[in-house]
């Protein structure tokens, strides 16, 4: 291809192994990340055809969706789980994959793990079966969520047939308020483009309210883009990257770095490239942010009030949020800082990394848990908990009363026995908010950690003092 | 993965924008290292009470969606998690076909690697097959129609190499096998 490119097109071209008409183009995968749930009927797959894994060695594998997070040196009583588990450790043993086990202070969430030990880099394709895969696009690396039968696809032969998507640029002009988190910023975007605004495309974010983000905050943004369909999410790299990626265990050594570096500088969409579609956002209006119902687009301004399904002209709509506000428990018209809560989740491939921590800490030094809320922080890796620990932010929570956790999704997602009871409300900086996500009958409302943690001390939706 | 070729089938009718895959296949149930045996799990908050019973209020659990192998649903159906799990509950379940205004990719993509035909039509043609119910639908994935016999016909089109693949019940692992040379050529330049 000649004339300038997106990076979207400058990384398809460089993993391109096959392309002819009327198939879709095969790429070729640099790392594969595996995790308990979603890869014990690919390995079956390959044992019934007889298929060995042909790149063991760009595999890597975590445990993390089914973990306990209570303490590590205590049996797994859900017998399921623990078979999962046990399989997932058959299956890497059996095709010598790397993996960090629950006994391994870098097990931790999948999406956490890559980018901090530097396995995640820019310009690489990054497949894993989950959904949320997305984050590592921060890197400015094609990352994205596979199935089961993909999983098994890769493992065999290191690549996957893609059509190429379409581009979608979203562009976040301006600066954004004192406070209001990467989180914020992507829950509004979502909430202004819909769940499936971006189905289809690839989203670059782009603007100087996405360039001002840490790295953290970028692993927020491009997390959530698989909230609003899209294939996946990237951020071109720039200092940011290449400070963050310096000195990690799995990125490239002292000797080749600064060439490496270079390189992913030269990832950037070209000026003159031109993207399907572009949304402008000026960041600046953007306030922080709570979800209301049980998609992450039906969203709104923490000083807001739920919505009125009367004021909905659409049917569909209409009904959707009907549905939510009956199921959340919710009625019109009531300010968010009104809304009880019951419990707060702090953790998740979203906002469980050392950056969200501190921002949590902050809002809640020297005040303690409202006496109606439980809350939990669940660090996204065993780095991160230590990283906390060590500067006295787990300190922090535990005297406030929350509860300090090992690494894993936990409530996110609730597979293991972290989950809400029948009818409980939560704020939780997580990245969903269907319907018996937490937990069956449980109400979930998708915050920032700053958000998570002043709720958990007001036992309603507040902002941090001094930010209000 | 079992061909498509053509099928005809009852219908049910799920009426809702963005359904999830979340309420396709709850997280209770993901534990299972098995392929089969999902379908008496699919949406299964909505299906059950807490006690087990049916809710005669949801869709599937309507009289008239008893025995049905064709789904008709919203825009977005199965937005969310990548879960194949998913996928492979509809199929359990007896769903052959779902038909949407819009599906999420990776929903899309696990629904073709089992051989659930997953098509888009409009939301007016879609709203006619909902409000002119006859007793079946039939969906030929040779000739891209859907029909039924007062006299229905939608055309729906579907990408030729997914369209081959549904028709054939092709192993895709084997086709990119196929390309294992270009593939070595690409990691010896790599190295």
């Amino acid at each position: 291809m000649t004339g300038p490119r997106t990076m979207l097109d400058k990384i398809w071209e460089r993993h391109l192994v096959h392309s002819e008409d009327g198939t879709p183009d095969l790429l070729y995968v640099d790392l594969h990340l595996l995790h308990e749930v979603t890869s014990a009927q690919a390995f079956e797959g390959l044992r019934l055809a007889g298929r060995p894994v042909r790149r063991p060695d760009l595999c890597v594998a975590t445990i993390d969706h089914n973990i306990p997070t209570t303490d590590r040196s205590l049996p797994v009583l859900d017998d399921l789980a623990r078979r999962q588990m046990e399989v997932l450790r058959d299956n890497v043993a059996e095709h010598g994959i790397r993996i960090f086990d629950i006994d391994d202070e870098r097990q931790g969430i999948v999406h956490v793990i890559g980018p901090e030990l530097g396995l995640t880099q820019p310009g690489t394709i990054i497949v894993c079966g989950d959904s949320h895969t997305s984050t590592h696009g921060a890197f400015g690396a094609l990352a994205f969520g596979i199935g089961t039968s993909e999983v098994e696809h890769v493992l065999a032969t290191q690549c996957i047939p893609r059509t190429k998507p379409r581009t979608m640029e979203i562009r976040l002009d301006g600066e954004a308020r004192p406070g209001v988190s990467a989180k914020d910023l992507v829950l509004a975007v979502i909430g202004e483009i819909g769940v499936g605004g971006a189905t289809g495309h690839v989203i670059e974010y782009t603007g100087a309210a996405i360039r001002a983000l840490s790295m953290e905050g970028r692993l927020t943004v491009c997390n959530m883009s698989i909230e609003a369909g899209a294939r996946a999410g990237m951020i071109s790299p720039d200092e940011v990257t290449i400070e963050y990626l310096r000195d990690r265990p799995f990125g490239p050594d002292s000797d080749t770095f600064e060439g490496a570096a270079a390189g992913w500088l030269a990832l950037a969409t070209d000026t003159e490239a031109t993207f399907d579609r572009t949304v402008v956002i000026d960041a600046a209006s953007i306030e922080h942010q709570v979800s209301w119902g049980t998609n992450p687009a039906m969203v709104g301004p923490i000083s807001g009030v739920v919505p009125d399904p009367a004021d909905v002209e659409s049917q569909v709509d209409r009904q959707a949020m009907e549905r939510a506000l009956t199921y959340m428990g919710l009625t019109p018209g009531t300010p968010f800082r009104d809304i009880k809560l019951d419990r707060v989740f702090i953790g998740s491939c979203t906002n469980a990394r050392i950056e969200d921590l501190r921002a949590a800490a902050a809002a809640v030094r020297g005040r303690t848990v409202h006496p109606d809320v439980s809350a939990m922080v669940v660090p996204g890796s065993g780095l991160v908990k230590r990283q906390a620990e060590e500067e006295g932010l787990a300190a922090t929570f535990r005297e406030a009363g929350f509860e300090w956790r090992e690494a894993g999704c936990s409530m996110c997602l609730g597979m293991n026995p972290d989950v809400l009871a029948f009818g409980e409300r939560c704020a939780s900086t997580s990245n969903r908010n269907f319907e018996g996500r937490q937990g069956a009958g449980g109400r979930t409302h998708l915050v920032s950690p700053a958000i998570a943690a002043a709720s958990a001390i007001a036992g309603t939706f507040a902002e941090p003092e001094g930010n209000t | 993965m079992d061909p498509f070729t053509q099928h005809t089938g009852t219908v049910a009718v799920m009426d809702r924008a963005d359904v999830d895959t979340d309420q396709i296949i709850p997280k209770e149930f993901l534990k299972r290292i098995e392929r089969t045996g999902y379908g008496r799990f699919l949406f299964n908050h909505w299906r059950f009470d807490e006690n087990g019973g049916l809710k005669a209020d949801f869709e599937l659990n309507r009289p008239e969606a008893a025995g049905a192998s064709i789904l008709i649903a919203g825009r977005n159906f199965g937005c969310g998690s990548s879960r194949e799990h998913a996928a492979w509950a509809l199929r359990d379940y007896g769903f052959r076909v779902i038909i949407a205004e819009s599906f999420a990719d990776i929903f899309q993509e696990n629904a073709d690697q089992n051989g659930l035909l997953a098509i888009t039509l409009p939301a007016d043609q879609i709203g006619q097959i909902k409000h002119g119910l006859g007793p079946s639908l039939t969906v030929d994935l040779e000739v891209c129609t859907v029909t039924d016999d007062a006299g229905f016909l939608a055309r729906f089109t579907v990408d030729g190499f997914r369209r081959d693949c549904l028709l054939q019940g092709l192993d895709r692992i084997g086709l990119t096998l196929q390309h294992a040379a270009a593939i070595q050529a690409f990691e010896d330049c790599s190295n």
